[in-house]
């Protein structure tokens, strides 16, 4: 048996005023953390507020509130406030979604504020039978039972629409729940990886870079820099190669907006880093179709010796148009003297030689900067925001719309009552009512006469 | 012709369509109407070749994108949002004394915008996304319903001054012609639940969005605190509507109050506080 007590504690956490209560706590306190600029070091706050409102902060956490124990207590105090007022009102909502409406009281059902009463000229099985002919082109599904000797028929629209505030409140708590599950078994890391090599771990953003490590190893064959001509970027691409026990197992060319998924980790391509002074040059035989990728620096002579080619970069000029610098080359195989030429970076240029030529292409080095998010509560999150949107479609356009119609015979005379009730959009009702009403009234072989 | 002349003629347009609707109510000058209506209504087909044209010509320049990524672009959007509401409120209602109250906040937009740098820009990586358009609309027809549910407040509380008991305390003022208080009160609710949806849809795009962005689907940045701020106000305005019958006087002032939390998330968050949407400050 509940206590006196504990259903007082239940009426608490039910009531209304505590929802608008904690609305109204949550948006204000929500305020502080906009203006108080968040995850900053002690001396910032100490500089910008002095001493001892920064001490005040630090016991309050305001440099990371929307983590700190009492902003939590007012979400889990928003979330019992939420569980509770939906159970304590589901049952209600539940018997008038299951109701049965025929099995009403018929005092009731004529005198719903909707109503209208009309007299026919015909007998009772007659009206009986062309009334529910005129019903049944309409989309109005009638039940029927016989009632105080009459025949009472009901029909409805929707009842499971009162579901729609159930389903967003249960959506919250859904959304909640995912946010719980990500950041209790999900990280957020990153990882920087410089073109050609691979990482085995990515760095924890817990304040100390942990490392966490993969069962997996992520290599970045290629990064690359597409810049406007005001020179501001206009996408980073990154090609990963995800290798498992030192076998390809996943490839995919990534970009802003174009993560990459492997292993409930997602990889994001976030920043990117130019090594200076070193460069990628990409060199192809055409004779032979033979290419090789090397990492060089300037002043440094590059050997290939599968093809008897030797070069490297003399000079450099630059940075030009959108950044770019020109370089020069110092090139030699077997057959004649070296050459030497300026080419651009990121333009490839054909090297003839006596005998062979030789594509060859030059960029600068970048490592990619890489945001890696574990979170297996993201599709909770999802699941709830698509109920939400659900719900509160439900919930506001909606509506339950229940219609009586009761055929009795009072004096000689048969007698039909239409009324009907609607839990929202009464407007929308209204005329749903007077179409039904002008339908019955407009039609011929009823001829109904107004009460 | 380009685009910055017919989006910068739409500025006036709305204005001499507020005057219009203004001068219908000031002078019971039914006979303006009409005028008011097809102004707002050559302004809004102004406005929409503008924007199309404007994104014709993002890609003629080789930096082709949506016309919703910057100030400007979302003040000229939201102007349009505000009249295409209005206009359907106006044909759903028959009622134009409703434009007094609601057209001026589309020249209001529309003149911010001139304020603002007009120039088509090239979109940071970030940005080049559908869920940029998705985001965008979503918020911003959310917006304009708060904006034309501020204005039915405002409509409310003007005409509230001249009832008594239900009765008019001068049938013959201007503020007799008004509607009447509950079917003001009525559409400032169904206003305030239409742009209710489409904010919740707002926060949602953009949370998908900066999920498939960063990773992270809410950071607590300024932006989407206050639109978190926001939304709570309107949420505490559809439940004490619901279980504890607010209306009238009320639900007025929630719908101001709740636009200027709008106007701030929109507008004042960007000059104000930092975050990832600061694109307004720079």
């Amino acid at each position: 048996m509940m206590s006196e007590n504990k259903n007082e504690v239940w009426a608490f956490f039910a009531s209304v005023k505590l929802a608008l209560f904690t609305f109204f706590i949550l948006a204000t306190t929500s305020i502080i953390g906009t203006v108080i600029p968040q995850g900053k070091e002690m001396d910032f706050y100490i500089q910008n507020f002095g001493a001892g409102t920064a001490k005040l902060f630090q016991v309050l956490n305001v440099p990371d509130m929307y983590n700190a124990w009492w902003f939590v207590s007012l979400l889990v105090v928003f979330s019992i406030n939420l569980m509770v007022c939906t159970i304590d009102r589901f049952p209600n909502i539940w018997r008038l979604v299951k109701m049965d409406n025929l099995a009403m009281d018929l005092e009731r059902i004529i005198k719903m504020p909707k109503r209208q009463a009309y007299s026919a000229e015909m007998s009772v099985a007659d009206l009986n039978r062309e009334v529910m002919s005129v019903m049944s082109a309409t989309s109005w599904k009638f039940q029927s039972a016989e009632k105080d000797g009459g025949t009472l028929y009901s029909a409805q629209k929707a009842p499971w629409s009162r579901l729609g505030v159930i389903a967003v409140h249960v959506s919250i708590l859904v959304i909640f729940l995912g946010a719980i599950i990500g950041s209790a078994l999900g990280y957020k890391a990153s990882v920087m990886i410089t073109e050609g090599r691979s990482t085995t771990a990515v760095y924890a953003h817990d304040g100390k870079s942990t490392p966490i490590p993969l069962d997996f190893e992520v290599r970045c064959d290629r990064f690359e820099l597409d810049v406007y001509d005001t020179g501001a970027p206009k996408e980073f691409t990154s090609d990963l190669v995800v290798l498992k026990d030192g076998k390809e197992v996943y490839s995919k060319s990534i970009e802003v907006n174009d993560p990459l998924q492997y292993g409930g980790l997602t990889f994001y391509q976030s920043s990117y880093n130019a090594y200076e002074n070193t460069y990628v040059v990409e060199l192809e035989n055409n004779a032979t179709n033979v290419a090789k990728k090397f990492i060089i620096g300037p002043g440094r002579e590059v050997k290939w010796p599968e093809e008897g080619v030797a070069f490297g970069i003399t000079n450099r000029m630059g940075p030009g148009f959108m950044g770019r610098f020109r370089h020069k080359i110092w090139f030699n195989d077997a057959n004649g003297s070296p050459a030497q030429f300026w080419m651009d970076e990121g333009t490839p240029v054909v090297v003839e030689r006596t005998g062979a030529s030789y594509n060859m292409k030059i960029r600068q080095l970048y490592a990619t900067g890489l945001q890696v998010t574990k979170d297996p509560g993201v599709w909770y999150v999802y699941i709830g925001c698509a109920m939400m949107l659900l719900g509160l479609y439900v919930a506001f356009f909606l509506s339950h719309r229940k219609i009586w119609l009761y055929i009795s015979e009072e004096g000689a005379k048969a007698r039909l009552h239409i009324s009907g009730t609607s839990n929202k959009n009464k407007l929308g009702f209204d005329n749903d009512f007077a179409a039904l009403t002008d339908l019955l009234e407009n039609n011929e072989s009823l001829k109904l006469t107004k009460e | 012709m380009n685009s910055s002349q017919l989006l910068g003629s739409t500025t006036f347009i709305f204005l001499l369509a507020s005057f219009l609707y203004i001068g219908i109510f000031v002078f019971r000058a039914r006979k303006l109407g009409l005028i008011a209506s097809l102004a707002s209504l050559i302004g809004f087909l102004v406005l929409t070749a503008g924007i199309g044209l404007r994104w014709a010509e993002s890609y003629k320049i080789g930096i082709g994108h949506a016309p919703l990524s910057n100030m400007y672009e979302s003040l000229v959007f939201f102007a349009w949002s505000i009249i295409i509401f209005y206009l359907f409120l106006e044909y759903k209602f028959k009622n134009r004394l409703l434009g007094a109250f609601a057209v001026p906040f589309a020249f209001l937009s529309m003149a911010l915008a001139g304020l603002t740098d007009p120039n088509i820009k090239p979109l940071i990586p970030a940005l080049q996304s559908n869920w940029l358009i998705a985001h965008v609309m979503t918020c911003f027809v959310g917006y304009a319903a708060f904006a034309v549910a501020c204005g039915l407040g405002i409509m409310y509380l003007i005409k509230d001054t001249n009832v008594e008991k239900g009765k008019e305390k001068n049938p013959d003022s201007l503020l007799a012609t008004l509607p009447a208080l509950t079917v003001i009160d009525d559409i400032t609710h169904k206003t305030i639940v239409f742009g209710f949806l489409w904010l919740s849809a707002g926060i949602i795009t953009g949370a998908i969005w900066a999920n498939s962005a960063w990773g992270t689907y809410w950071s607590w940045d300024p932006k989407e605190t206050w639109s978190l701020i926001t939304w709570f106000l309107y949420a505490a305005a559809l439940h004490a509507r619901f279980t504890r019958g607010w209306g009238g006087k009320r639900i007025a002032w929630l719908a101001i109050i709740g636009f200027v939390s709008v106007v701030f998330t929109y507008y004042g968050v960007n000059y104000l506080l930092s975050g990832l949407h600061s694109y307004g400050g720079s």
